[in-house]
């Protein structure tokens, strides 16, 4: 039962052609960096280094984001559980979700005890722990 | 010919090293431009910093109302085997409203409601079998559920989408600030429905059929009755009383008229009831543990307020105490598959019901149980 359902959502066209772009002047702004370093000219230097780092980490960053955005476009369906008990031996299992469950619906009989049908108990989803919120000293 | 052999003598020329000063120059210059242009343009970058952030949520929105329509149209398909294409169908169904009835005088506002709402009930459902023909009375009132979250859904985008195209036609930075403050709770609410989607199309019990599962597992194994509108009652023999257990029928999405059953059951009993308990879903605080059981005195009931109002008329009328036992989970929980923590707080709920019975009660006495909320996927 648990699905995603794909996004329609992409990363803009804009974002694809400018961050190679930044990327690229980055990787220049860098290179020359190293050439005003070996010239002797260290202030230079510094200040592309200083412009290749910001703009190759922004540029990162960017793509980071567009990536992210795209993945929470996502409906995911959660993983819902079906607990099948035996009201008379007590015999209890858990199996995913099937469309037509309920709770209290009467399912096939106990292996156990034939005369007595299995009993749908609860159904629930579990939550990841990362879903969870995050324990607050309050 | 070779890139790399041309890229060291076009890099001299575009990029020939300028001295420290230079930059200095430029970067000071830089610097004044950055500052006069935040100094005269500084709100009007705020704005469009927040109409891009406001842009991206209703991205986020349209597809959530774009997967809520699918969703409808696919289970609709699905289940109801319709002749035709039921999208032109489920596109009106979508733009469907309610006109809340004229509050000038209120005196009998609450019948006018309740009229109102039963007449939306009775077309939404008769909509439902006209695109679902293959349907049995459990499937429409989940897909009943399921079109009114895609409803919901479309109705959220729908006023996003005005306000900020609104901001952007006026340009008035309070109109987009105002959005974009209230922005993060209306995408929880839109999320929280789009998780429900999935939920009522395939008719999982939600974190709002608390209060129900606790009605059903009180009357389970007992002779139920089938009382208008849209519930069952059955007589429970609990710690020595006898219990009148109502919810909503089960195990299509449902919420049946509680109010109703309540009204009709205390006139019955001429007002012999000792004490009314409700259980419901409750609101919990952000902070407060999921499945956690409160207890205080009230009618818990949501909706529009008329089965609250039925339900405290009566219990004026007789004098009747009236308690309740909540289940708290937040509004994603609502309306989501229920957690395993809520579904496991049930019976922590019933024992709370059992001890206020045997604390409030004699035996010998009748009280009613009301399980309140959405049946959906909860039998009895």
């Amino acid at each position: 039962m648990s699905e995603n359902t794909a996004g329609t959502a992409k990363i803009s066209t804009f974002v694809l052609l400018i961050v190679p772009m930044v990327l690229a002047l980055s990787l220049v702004a860098l290179e020359l960096a190293v050439n005003a370093f070996i010239l002797g000219e260290e202030i230079v230097a510094g200040y592309f280094l200083f412009l290749g780092f910001i703009a190759m980490t922004r540029s990162g960053y960017v793509l980071l984001q567009s990536r992210r955005r795209v993945m929470s476009m996502k409906i995911t369906a959660p993983q819902v559980m079906t607990t099948i008990e035996c009201r008379k031996c007590g015999d209890k299992s858990v199996r995913e979700f099937q469309r037509g469950d309920y709770v209290f619906k009467e399912l096939e009989p106990c292996k156990k005890c034939p005369d007595d049908k299995m009993l749908i108990t609860a159904i629930y989803k579990e939550v990841k722990d990362k879903e969870k919120e995050r324990a607050s000293p309050f | 010919m070779n890139v790399l052999a041309v890229l060291p003598a076009l890099e001299n020329q575009l990029f020939q090293l300028p001295t420290g000063d230079t930059i200095s120059q430029i970067l000071s210059m830089l610097f004044y431009v950055v500052f006069i242009v935040f100094l005269f343009y500084g709100q009007r970058i705020q704005m469009y910093v927040m109409i891009r952030e406001v842009e991206g949520s209703l991205y986020k929105l349209k597809y959530m109302r774009d997967e809520g329509r699918k969703t409808a149209i696919e289970t609709i398909k699905e289940i109801g085997k319709p002749q035709t294409d039921p999208s032109a169908r489920v596109d009106r169904y979508l733009e469907y409203f309610t006109i809340s009835p004229q509050s000038m005088d209120p005196a009998g506002i609450v019948w006018k409601l309740d009229h109102i709402l039963d007449v939306r009930d009775t077309r939404l459902k008769d909509e439902v079998k006209l695109m679902a023909p293959a349907t049995d009375e459990v499937q429409v009132n989940n897909l009943e559920n399921t079109l009114e979250a895609a409803m919901a859904l479309n109705y959220i985008f729908k006023v996003v989408r005005h306000f900020y195209i609104q901001g952007k036609k006026t340009l008035s930075l309070y109109i987009i600030m105002q959005l974009q403050m209230i922005l993060p709770l209306v995408m929880k609410e839109a999320e929280a429905y789009a998780s429900a989607l999935k939920a009522f199309a395939y008719g999982q019990p939600i974190g709002d059929g608390a209060g129900a599962l606790v009605a059903a597992k009180l009357m389970h194994g007992y002779e139920t009755k089938k009382v208008p509108k849209d519930c069952v009652i059955a007589t429970v023999p609990v710690e020595g009383r006898t219990a009148f257990v109502i919810k909503a029928e089960g195990p299509g999405g449902n919420v049946g008229k509680p109010g109703d059953v309540v009204k009709a059951l205390i006139e019955k009993n001429k007002g012999k009831i000792t004490s009314v308990i409700m259980i419901d879903a409750g609101l919990k605080l952000e902070g407060e543990a999921v499945g956690e059981v409160a207890e205080g005195i009230g009618a818990a009931i949501g909706g529009p307020g008329v089965d609250q109002f039925k339900i405290e008329e009566s219990l004026v009328k007789y004098h009747i105490p009236i308690n309740a036992v909540i289940v708290k989970e937040d509004i994603g929980d609502a309306v989501s598959p229920m957690r395993k923590e809520i579904s496991d707080a049930v019976d922590k709920a019933i024992e709370r019901v059992k001890s206020v019975i045997l604390e409030r009660t004699k035996e010998g006495d009748k009280v009613i149980i009301v399980g309140v909320g959405n049946t959906i996927g909860i039998g009895q």
